[in-house]
């Protein structure tokens, strides 16, 4: 076989490799899209989504999950609020211009790489722990803040990515034009930047609104709306959780995974 | 004394000499033109004089750079009042993330003008300076990067020009444009001798030999000849000199 022949063959095997991989990955996801969306649609109505749980919902009863919608928002959106206004100004001290070249820095993104692989329960027990020792119940507070613990290291590394991705040039033309530091960041490198910083928040949202383990010792569970901070709260996983591991078929049949599944597609659409 | 005065500049990256005990006096009011092949360390004085060097990783700089008698290469030197006075032009045109007006206002903005009639009138006369008015004043609010690249590195000196330096450092600012465009910025830098001092640093020695009242010729690191743009060029008094503009180094 010649050389040509072969380098062609290897051409081929390569792509072929590609496109199944992708086809493989594509097809699962439309699968399991196509199958909650059914699945799903049959139990959905206007009444589940704007009604809160009575009793025995969870065995197939009246009432709807708007504790579990109102509380999963409440607390993805606090502990994303909580997240960015941590994460910008460490992301930000992670760059050359500040500590970027230290030790120092380097150390914190390390630090941020294990902090990302640790498990989302890790940060529910601490949660908890500190809970405990501060004398508090579960409620939103507590669940807000385990939960921003679990969204920091995505959100610090996405921005640090995305503020390293503008040009080095970029921001010499602006340390020539006599600004300063903080100014080169704020008009120059986050403007730059603004669709990576997005990006970084709003997966750091897709973060903490999936996440289940953080939020299962710290915020607790109501089948009220809350009134302050200091209550408990339902996220939406724990209808979802319960009800699709319930051995009754009516109460599986509950369409929280629609739900669930409809905000992550929301989401993605829009990031 | 001359504006820049530069006295046994030495630069080390990581150890390797990049520049050696460079002394020179830059001539106030002309076109000095830094000139030597690829890697002489024509790029590295220039930052010296701006201190852009310090975000160099691993740049180790002594010697004296003295502004208007201040040794600016001292640690408690003000920068931004040191930028302000020496403004750059780098080698590709590099716009900021924002609007053809913003781009101009933007530096004497952060300055202190904060009157909206006295920026329009200071973004006009800019733009009208380096030749770009005509060409952009119907869409001022469009993003910069819309622009050609000629029209671009006319639009950084623009913005340069906004913040009223006395000095202006060039890093090959015609190399990455198309030859007419070159040609306008080069015209440019004649009008603007007048009014700047200038130091340019290009290694194209045609160019050289149309805009230098005055050259410096680098060769690895070291400053080989300096002298009046006619007599470097008619009679150059250094082997490596002569070598290199009869072509045979660089």
């Amino acid at each position: 076989m010649g050389e040509l022949t072969w380098r062609r063959c290897k051409e081929a095997l390569m792509q072929g490799t590609m496109v199944t991989a992708a086809t493989l990955l594509f097809g699962s996801l439309l699968t399991l899209l196509a199958v909650v969306t059914v699945k799903g649609w049959q139990g959905m109505s206007w009444a589940m989504l704007v009604r809160l749980p009575k009793s025995g919902s969870y065995l197939g009863g009246e009432g709807g999950i708007l504790n579990a919608i109102v509380g999963s928002l409440l607390l993805a959106v606090g502990a994303t609020l909580l997240a960015l206004c941590l994460a910008l100004p460490v992301a930000l001290l992670l760059q050359p211009d500040y500590a970027g070249r230290t030790k120092f820095a380097q150390f914190l993104r390390l630090l941020l790489n294990l902090l990302w692989g640790v498990p989302s329960i890790v940060y529910g027990a601490c949660g908890f722990a500190l809970l405990v020792a501060l004398g508090w119940r579960a409620c939103l507070l507590g669940g807000i803040i385990a939960l921003t613990f679990v969204e920091l290291p995505i959100m610090v590394r996405a921005m640090d990515e995305a503020l390293r991705m503008v040009p080095k040039a970029m921001k010499e033309a602006a340390y020539s034009l006599a600004l300063t530091r903080w100014e080169t960041m704020r008009h120059v490198v986050v403007r730059q930047a603004l669709p990576g910083l997005v990006t970084a928040v709003l997966l750091a949202f897709g973060r903490g609104i999936g996440d289940a383990a953080s939020v299962l010792f710290t915020a607790g569970y109501t089948d009220n709306l809350l009134r302050s901070l200091f209550d408990p709260v339902a996220s939406s996983l724990s209808p979802s959780f319960s009800c699709s591991t319930h051995p009754l078929q009516k109460c599986s049949d509950k369409p929280t995974p629609l739900l669930l599944s409809c905000s992550f597609w929301c989401f993605w659409s829009v990031s | 004394m001359p504006h820049i005065v530069v006295r046994n500049l030495t630069v080390r990256y990581d150890g390797h000499e990049a520049l050696r005990e460079v002394s020179v006096e830059i001539p106030d009011g002309q076109i000095t033109v830094v000139l030597g092949p690829s890697g002489c360390g024509k790029t590295t004085f220039l930052r010296c004089l701006n201190r852009l060097i310090d975000l160099t990783d691993g740049a180790k700089v002594t010697g004296e750079v003295l502004i208007d008698g201040e040794n600016i290469l001292a640690p408690d030197t003000d920068l931004l009042r040191l930028r302000k006075k020496v403004g750059m032009l780098a080698q590709k045109p590099q716009v900021l993330p924002m609007s053809i007006y913003e781009n101009v206002a933007f530096g004497a903005w952060l300055h202190g003008v904060r009157d909206k009639k006295a920026l329009d009138a200071l973004v006009r006369d800019c733009l009208k300076r380096v030749h770009l008015w005509d060409e952009v004043k119907d869409r001022l609010f469009a993003p910069a990067s819309q622009l050609s690249v000629g029209q671009q590195q006319r639009l950084c000196l623009a913005r340069s020009l906004a913040v009223e330096p006395e000095v202006l450092l060039c890093d090959e600012p015609t190399s990455a444009l198309d030859p007419i465009s070159a040609q306008r910025v080069e015209e440019l830098f004649f009008e603007l001798k007048e009014r700047y001092t200038l130091v340019l640093v290009t290694h194209t020695l045609r160019q050289a030999k149309r805009l230098a009242d005055y050259v410096l010729f680098f060769y690895m690191g070291e400053l080989v000849e300096h002298g009046l743009a006619q007599r470097v060029f008619s009679e150059p008094r250094d082997e490596r000199t002569r070598a290199f503009l009869a072509g045979v180094i660089g």
